[in-house]
């Protein structure tokens, strides 16, 4: 394989970090429209919170790009202010349903429960910490290949974690919730990026004999049957998280990431096949035998014959929203059950329409995009693999949980990334796009060490001619 | 390994088009079926701070919004309801709706495509959104007439204007009060709801509609239409009309009410049939015929077909699938599986009066913009000849014979010839008789006909007829039209 035969490599180094901050500015700026937005249509007025609201969602995306600046200045320029974007309207949606939930508690006589804005963007922080200290600590992503088999074993100890008796809790029929100080944690959004580093690190030394012997049937070149070990393992795993945990997304999120990273090290697409094969095959099998799992099918199948089911519920919010949306603030998504949490994209379509959840879409798409774009351009192995993984991990979780939200297949449990309400989704999301802008950071650099040309001196060299 | 990364890059650009595809389907073309789902609690909220359009009867309204300063912005109300309400139905928070508040609902919020135009409007001139209003076509006194009749009985009454098909009255006892449902006191409504559908009267039915009835002998007229028709028969033919018909098949012989022959004569005229409503004649007219004739016929009046789309839950009148000889007589007599509602009786009254041809019967005559543009203004429209005028003429002649000769003298009008046929139909020993009349008038130049269904009147079974409790009813209904 030789990457100078890619295109890839034609990239002029340049830095984007200009690019970035205007892009962050404009992210934020959406952000707080929105909040502003909300506020007025719901209470008549600018959000007293607006200040706090703003500097916070501000502050946080400065120092996460004077971090990118001070260690990654190569890093891609498009990451960061996406997942601002998607965090700052995401924590706007969620202080609307607050707003909304009050209204409806008072209306009972009840009173209302705590907000939950102020949480998320807690978390928020946290998030950032956490992306502070993957950009400030690891400063070159090949270190990660030699905790291989600790970053296995962790996510398998992350994934079973809520099976563990009194750890773990069963939430809304799925159980992939551990609660621990009095705080929910859903253990597998860490699983994930865990076993990437495992499957990546595993596959750069057993690619060869994967790739290598085998032998071909109708077109396909078929892997050797001892060499089947892995994905068989895999297999097992994910149909016993189905199985244990009842979560076909987080089932098909880890199957889905190890066949990935198998046919980007191989190339075969033989192991796409046979991992289909045999993921159809187990899904099929809980499908007959699990009551649970055959239950989220026929919720699926007729959503219109549970009263006050959620799936019925987000349906008819979205359809409510129709193509242009009620507008923010104007909607009734705290009518439905999980608004904040699992169904906050059924919220979003309800209130911003067809219009927006598809820009929303296309945010999580350049996401995706731009962490493939970054596996393309890595110059290692163990890089590529881990972009991928990540990249297609956050492309596996929107399909599947925003497919749920809106009627194309069974609905799970995974967090909306970025948006959700929950701790732990966010913070290993900004994981995530640290880990890639980490890589990117590495791919984007000109290959002979040059001093950084930022765009300020290349604005300068063009007055100058 | 960059081709494979490759195409997963597209892989999971398909997810993401599929992902938008899917909300395209949802959210730009299922979204109406959604949106207009009975328990879509979202769009009754927002609906419910809409201000409705009325529902007018000329320019009188029966349902109206008011504003409310409770939690919504208006209040439905509704002037004599309990006159109303199996036209209107209801319009309730918690219950949904019934009625024409159900199926005229995109009109009456303002949200059918039909006023997209100035829904459009009201946007750019921020106006909040307001509904149209519907105009039915009911003539306030004979609905009043109608309701006031039915007064400690349960039945219905149903009248229309032969040439155009209009319903004039439509009325159902026991009724309910829509205020009751429509109250923003979800507790009182509750509780009103729990009562009413408790309630063996079933207050929330519009029988007229919604329930099927054995027509009994008022199905006499479609056997004699087939008679007529048939080519046959004339009203001069003499047909066998002993006191007992022995049937074919069976020991149970057919016999007339008063357990005598038929006004004295063993071989009577369709006419004098007619006029005592002998059953042994018309078993034999009916067994001569057959059933497919008669099956044929029945359709011809509407039978076997959906009468009425503007309301909910319309059942369809039905003429039995296949019967043999002795169930035929029976058929033919309006009873066995024979089943028909009011509408359907009176659409049949006035089809003969309107020269053979059965109109489409309708209850809204327009719907306006909330300026008074129209914005769609029925038009009657012929459903079927049902018979040639030629027998049309003869079956009113025998009409006018049966109320000025006959069982429906009590439907008598001063100065006025009505045409009329009365019915009695048995179900069981157990429950009371169900009592028929139905009629039109003036004879010569047909204004009003009508339908009155007695289901239970509080009073001994020997003497119901339907000429002494029902044409009574008829006949304030038709006078009332008639402006006497």
């Amino acid at each position: 394989m030789s990457i100078a035969s890619t295109s890839v490599i034609q990239i002029i180094p340049r830095t984007r970090r200009g690019v970035e901050l205007l892009l962050l500015v404009i992210a934020i700026a959406v952000s707080v429209a929105a909040y502003v937005n909300i506020g007025v249509t719901v209470q008549n007025a600018v959000p007293a919170s607006t200040g706090y609201y703003a500097a916070g969602i501000g502050l946080l995306a400065l120092i996460a790009h004077l971090a990118l600046r001070y260690r990654a200045p190569y890093a891609d320029p498009v990451l960061l202010p996406c997942a601002v974007l998607l965090n700052g309207l995401g924590v706007a949606m969620i202080h609307r349903i607050d707003l909304g939930l009050a209204i409806v508690a008072e209306a009972r006589g009840k009173v209302p429960k705590g907000p939950a804005a102020p949480q998320q963007i807690t978390w928020t922080a946290v998030g950032v910490v956490l992306f502070l200290v993957v950009i400030l600590v690891i400063r070159d992503h090949r270190r990660l290949q030699a905790l291989t088999y600790t970053a296995g074993l962790a996510g398998l100890l992350l994934l079973v974690l809520p099976l563990i008796p009194g750890l773990g809790v069963n939430l809304n029929g799925a159980r992939i919730w551990i609660r621990l100080a009095g705080m929910s944690f859903q253990p597998g959004e860490f699983a994930k990026i865990c076993l990437v580093v495992f499957f990546a690190g595993y596959l750069v030394v057993k690619r060869d004999v994967l790739t290598l012997a085998g032998h071909r049937f109708l077109g396909l070149d078929l892997p050797r049957a001892r060499d089947l070990g892995p994905i068989g393992i895999a297999w097992v795993v994910s149909l016993g998280v189905l199985v244990f945990e009842s979560d076909l997304g987080s089932s098909l999120l880890f199957f889905g990431l190890f066949l990935f990273l198998l046919y980007v090290s191989t190339e075969r697409a033989g192991w796409l096949i046979i991992g289909g094969l045999l993921f159809a095959g187990g899904a099929f099998f809980a499908y007959t035998t699990f009551g649970h799992v055959h239950r989220r099918v026929t919720d699926w199948l007729d959503p219109w014959a549970i009263d006050g089911g959620q799936v019925k519920l987000g349906l008819m919010g979205q359809s409510w929203g129709g193509i242009l949306g009620r507008g923010l603030g104007q909607g009734h998504p705290e009518a439905t059950l999980y608004a904040q949490s699992d169904m906050i994209i059924s919220s979003f379509a309800e209130e911003l329409g067809l219009t927006g959840l598809i820009a929303i879409l296309l945010v999580y798409t350049l996401i995706i995009e731009r962490g493939l774009r970054t596996a393309l351009g890595c110059r290692d192995i163990f890089g590529k693999l881990i972009a991928t993984g990540l990249a297609m991990s956050f492309a596996l979780q929107v399909f599947v949980i925003v497919g749920g939200v809106t009627g194309l297949i069974p609905l799970t449990g995974l967090a909306t990334p970025f948006m959700a309400l929950g701790g732990t989704s966010l913070v290993a999301n900004w994981a995530i796009i640290a880990l890639l802008l980490r890589i990117s950071d590495q791919a984007r650099r000109p290959q002979t060490p040059a001093a950084p040309v930022s765009d300020d001196t290349i604005a300068m060299a063009v007055q100058k001619a | 390994m960059n081709s494979a990364i490759r195409r997963l890059a597209v892989a999971a650009i398909v997810l993401m088009l599929a992902l938008m595809a899917n909300s395209t389907y949802l959210q730009a073309f299922r979204a109406n079926e959604i949106n207009g789902r009975n328990d879509n609690n979202r769009v009754r909220d927002s609906q419910f701070s809409v201000n409705r359009g009325p529902i007018l009867i000329g320019s009188t309204p029966v349902a109206q919004s008011k504003e409310s300063d409770d939690r919504f912005k208006y209040q439905r109300t509704y002037a004599n309801g309990m006159v109303y309400a199996p036209v209107t139905g209801f319009y309730s928070y918690l219950f949904g709706r019934g009625g024409i508040e159900l199926t005229m609902n995109a009109e009456l919020n303002g949200s059918d495509p039909s006023m997209a135009f100035r829904r459009i409007i009201d946007v750019i001139s921020n106006r909040p959104q307001q509904g149209g209003s519907v105009t039915l076509t009911l003539n306030a006194a004979a609905q009043q007439a109608a309701y006031n009749g039915l007064a400690g009985k349960t039945g219905a009454v149903v009248a229309i204007e032969p040439k155009t098909g209009r319903i004039l009255a439509m009325a159902s006892r026991p009724s309910y009060d829509p205020n009751q449902l429509a109250s923003h006191d979800t507790e009182k409504v509750g509780a009103a709801w729990k009562s009413l559908n408790a309630d063996k009267n079933k207050p929330l039915s519009n029988r007229a509609v919604q329930e099927l009835y054995p027509p009994g002998s008022t199905f006499k007229l479609v056997t004699a239409a087939a008679a007529l028709s048939s080519g046959k028969y004339t009203p001069e033919t003499k047909v066998a009309s002993p006191a007992e018909l022995p049937l074919p098949q069976t020991t149970v012989p057919l016999v007339n009410e008063d357990g005598k022959n038929c006004g004295g004569s063993n071989n009577a005229t369709l006419t004098i049939a007619l006029r005592y409503s002998c059953n042994t004649a018309f078993g034999t007219v009916g067994m001569a015929l057959g059933a497919d004739a008669l099956n044929e016929q029945a359709a011809k009046f509407g039978f076997g077909a959906k009468p009425l789309t503007e309301l909910p839950a319309v059942a369809t009148s039905q003429f039995p699938g296949d019967p043999n000889e002795p169930q035929t007589a029976q058929s033919a007599i309006g009873q066995f599986d024979v089943r028909a509602t009011p509408l359907q009786m009176a659409m049949v009254a006035a089809g003969i009066a309107n020269k053979g041809e059965v109109m489409k019967p309708y209850l809204v005559q327009n719907v306006k913009t909330p300026d008074l543009k129209t914005v769609s203004e029925t038009k009657p429209e012929s459903l079927h000849q049902a018979v040639t005028p030629q027998v049309a003429a003869q079956l009113t002649a025998m009409m006018v014979d049966v109320v000025n000769n006959g069982t429906g003298r009590p439907g008598r009008i001063s100065g006025v010839q009505v045409a009329g046929k009365t019915g009695t139909a048995q179900t069981s020993r157990e429950r009371p008789p169900f009592a028929w009349f139905t009629a039109f008038a003036p004879a010569d130049d047909p204004k009003v006909a009508v339908a009155v269904l007695i289901e239970d009147a509080n009073i001994p079974r020997n003497d119901i007829a339907g000429g002494t409790l029902a044409a009574p009813i008829a006949k304030k209904v038709m006078e009332a039209v008639l402006g006497q």
